[in-house]
């Protein structure tokens, strides 16, 4: 008889995540620490980090991406998840359809949009506006981030929310707490694990992007994704630097991370005291 | 304010969900002090109307009022009641202590405060030491006693209970009857307790108000209620019965199976067709006689304090209940005597009523 709590059936995702995970990241830590012979090595550390400010400005739009799709998100997702069930699947739906486009469609139609000559330019003309300089800003970068991103934030919170119990609610409003004091002790800290998936689905591609910025942002909003893509495939090949600062941007994505989680879960119990 | 109070009215309350009424002019009393218990099958509009109460669900029509003052639209954080959830509905980011405590932060109390009334709240439902567990690792029993906590910390004129012990197991559910009636007691605050355990609400209520289609059917003490059922609904709902068609004589004469029966009540049309309620519990066996309603035993069920007798007279089925035992096949006499005799007027509602239960329960 199969048991379906068998060890065996962890094997293959193990096998999978030794040959896809952790052997990817062995290797990249090794070409980060030699030299084209394959002698050991922190040149490539050191000349990584020379990229730091390009690192900066990357996790700074990106921060900034997160910050305006969860203040977007949150409401959007807590209102979807007081609708009726079909509505709800709808509004699902419709979250989702963006994303089943592809994304770099989706970037070259705000490209289109965005463009000097652009349609949203164009109108402006049209009307006797001035045009705007709307492509290759760093706004713009931050445009394509929440567009692209925003369901990933979104479907986590939504999902929490539905889970919180309508009685809950109803229960703090019976205690005498009003519509704000219902949401910030009793929604707020109970969506607080949608909160801390949602931003991280959100921030952590943000930050790696080379699309976007790529199409969107010019030789002005040059990131770490295109950094990292220009030393692997574009004309400043160099294995080994690339992984160094792939190995950097993943140390800095993880310690943002630790301490915005950090961060997240003291904001929640303050806001209980 | 003295328990004649009238604590909350409520004034020809109508509510629709999707098209459907489940409250037709509800008119109730609520004094203050009482222990008033909602009885009703599921779907008689006893949870609604708890709910129009703590403002959780606003009538379509009708009033509702709070010591004279019509709280309609109120809001429930405004609403000086707090209500006990089915569910219980405890905050599961908060520990016992903050669960009690949610209330009293909320209205900015002093900290000394806070710890001093939480203290006494977890003591009176006897859960002091369980400060700082997380409401996750309790029992149903004890979720249930910080849910009474956390209302009864704010000093409510009012505490709502919807089905308070219905997930609780038998034994527990009884000694929470018992507790929730002390603490009543002891605070001396209004209890509005929706149940649609007969039993529960005879055990605990001062007043029980029968409910059913949305339609109140009796209020009154667990005694009259019982005892004086005013239709074959509450008769039926309330202990078992049984239920037969009769004619009343005369004040205190009524013919039922052919029989004539002295019996207590009066004031009667002469000759109206009446409804007759006998308590399987009043009803004696004897040897069968000319002198007494015979019939056959046709099934024996051992109920430990007594056996359940089906006992068939003149092609009707009467449930006997008593400690001596008959076997099946036997033929015995049925002894009523006046006082067990209930008369009700008869209603083309509750004779439909009647019926319908008494199908019910021989199916049983």
């Amino acid at each position: 008889m199969i048991k379906l709590n068998a060890k065996w059936a962890s094997y293959p995702y193990i096998v999978w995540m030794i040959l896809f995970t952790v052997l990817p990241l062995l290797l990249i830590i090794y070409f980060a620490f030699t030299d084209r012979t394959g002698a050991f090595t922190f040149d490539n550390i050191e000349q990584a980090a020379a990229y730091l400010p390009t690192l900066v400005k990357s996790i700074y739009l990106a921060a900034i991406a997160t910050v305006i799709c969860l203040v977007f998100a949150y409401p959007f997702a807590y209102a979807m998840s007081r609708l009726s069930f079909s509505r709800q699947k709808m509004m699902t739906m419709l979250v989702m359809l963006p994303m089943w486009m592809n994304f770099l469609l989706r970037t070259y139609a705000w490209q289109a949009l965005l463009e000097d000559n652009g349609v949203i330019n164009s109108l402006l003309t049209s009307i006797g506006l001035s045009p705007l300089k709307l492509i290759n800003t760093s706004g713009a970068v931050v445009l394509g981030m929440v567009y692209n991103y925003i369901p990933y934030m979104i479907l986590p919170l939504y999902s929490v929310m539905t889970k919180i119990d309508k009685s809950l609610v109803e229960a703090a409003g019976d205690l005498g707490a009003g519509f704000f004091a219902t949401f910030r002790r009793v929604v707020l800290p109970l969506s607080m694990p949608g909160i801390i998936s949602g931003t991280t689905m959100v921030f952590v591609p943000a930050v790696s992007t080379f699309v976007i910025s790529g199409m969107l942002g010019g030789a002005e909003n040059y990131l770490i994704g295109d950094l990292i893509e220009a030393q692997f495939l574009g004309n400043s090949y160099d294995l080994n630097c690339g992984s160094a600062t792939s190995l950097l941007l993943m140390v800095v994505v993880l310690i943002t991370m630790a301490i915005f989680n950090r961060l997240d879960s003291e904001d929640a119990e303050e806001a209980l005291l | 304010m003295d328990q004649n109070t009238k604590i909350i009215e409520l004034r020809n309350i109508s509510k629709s969900f999707n098209g459907e009424q489940v409250l037709k002019g509800i008119n109730l009393d609520i004094h203050d002090k009482e222990f008033i218990t909602l009885l009703g099958p599921s779907g008689c509009g006893k949870t609604t109307t708890l709910r129009i109460i703590g403002g959780f669900v606003t009538p379509d029509a009708g009033d509702v009022c709070f010591l004279g003052e019509k709280i309609n639209s109120l809001p429930p954080y405004k609403r000086k009641v707090n209500t006990v959830f089915q569910k219980y509905a405890l905050f599961p980011h908060l520990d016992v202590f903050e669960n009690v405590a949610f209330g009293l932060r909320l209205v900015k109390t002093p900290e000394k405060e806070i710890v001093s009334r939480v203290r006494e709240m977890l003591a009176l439902v006897n859960l002091s030491g369980f400060e700082a567990r997380s409401v996750d690792l309790l029992s149903g029993g004890q979720q249930q006693r910080v849910a009474i906590a956390r209302a009864l910390v704010n000093n409510p004129k009012v505490l709502l209970l919807d089905e308070p012990l219905g997930a609780l197991d038998l034994k527990l559910r009884k000694e929470m009857q018992f507790e929730l009636k002390k603490i009543q007691q002891r605070l001396g605050i209004t209890f509005v307790y929706v149940t649609h355990d007969q039993e529960e609400a005879l055990t605990m209520s001062d007043t029980v108000v029968v409910m059913n289609g949305g339609i109140i059917q009796q209020i009154g003490t667990p005694q009259d209620i019982y005892n004086e059922p005013v239709n074959a609904f509450t008769a039926s709902f309330i202990g078992e019965s049984n239920i037969v068609p009769g004619i009343m004589h005369a004040d205190y004469l009524v013919e039922f199976e052919g029989r004539n029966y002295e019996c207590v009540d009066m004031g009667f049309d002469k000759d109206e067709p009446v409804e007759v309620v006998v308590r399987p519990e009043d009803i004696e066996i004897t040897p069968a006689s000319a002198e007494f309603l015979c019939g056959t035993v046709t099934a024996v069920t051992f109920k430990g304090v007594h056996y359940e007798m089906l006992v068939e007279c003149l092609g009707k089925t009467w449930r006997v209940h008593s400690t001596d035992f008959s076997p099946v096949g036997s033929e015995i006499g049925l002894r009523i005597t006046p006082e067990d005799i209930h008369i009700m007027h008869r209603s083309p509602e509750s004779s439909q009523t009647a019926s319908d239960s008494e199908e019910g329960g021989e199916e049983n």
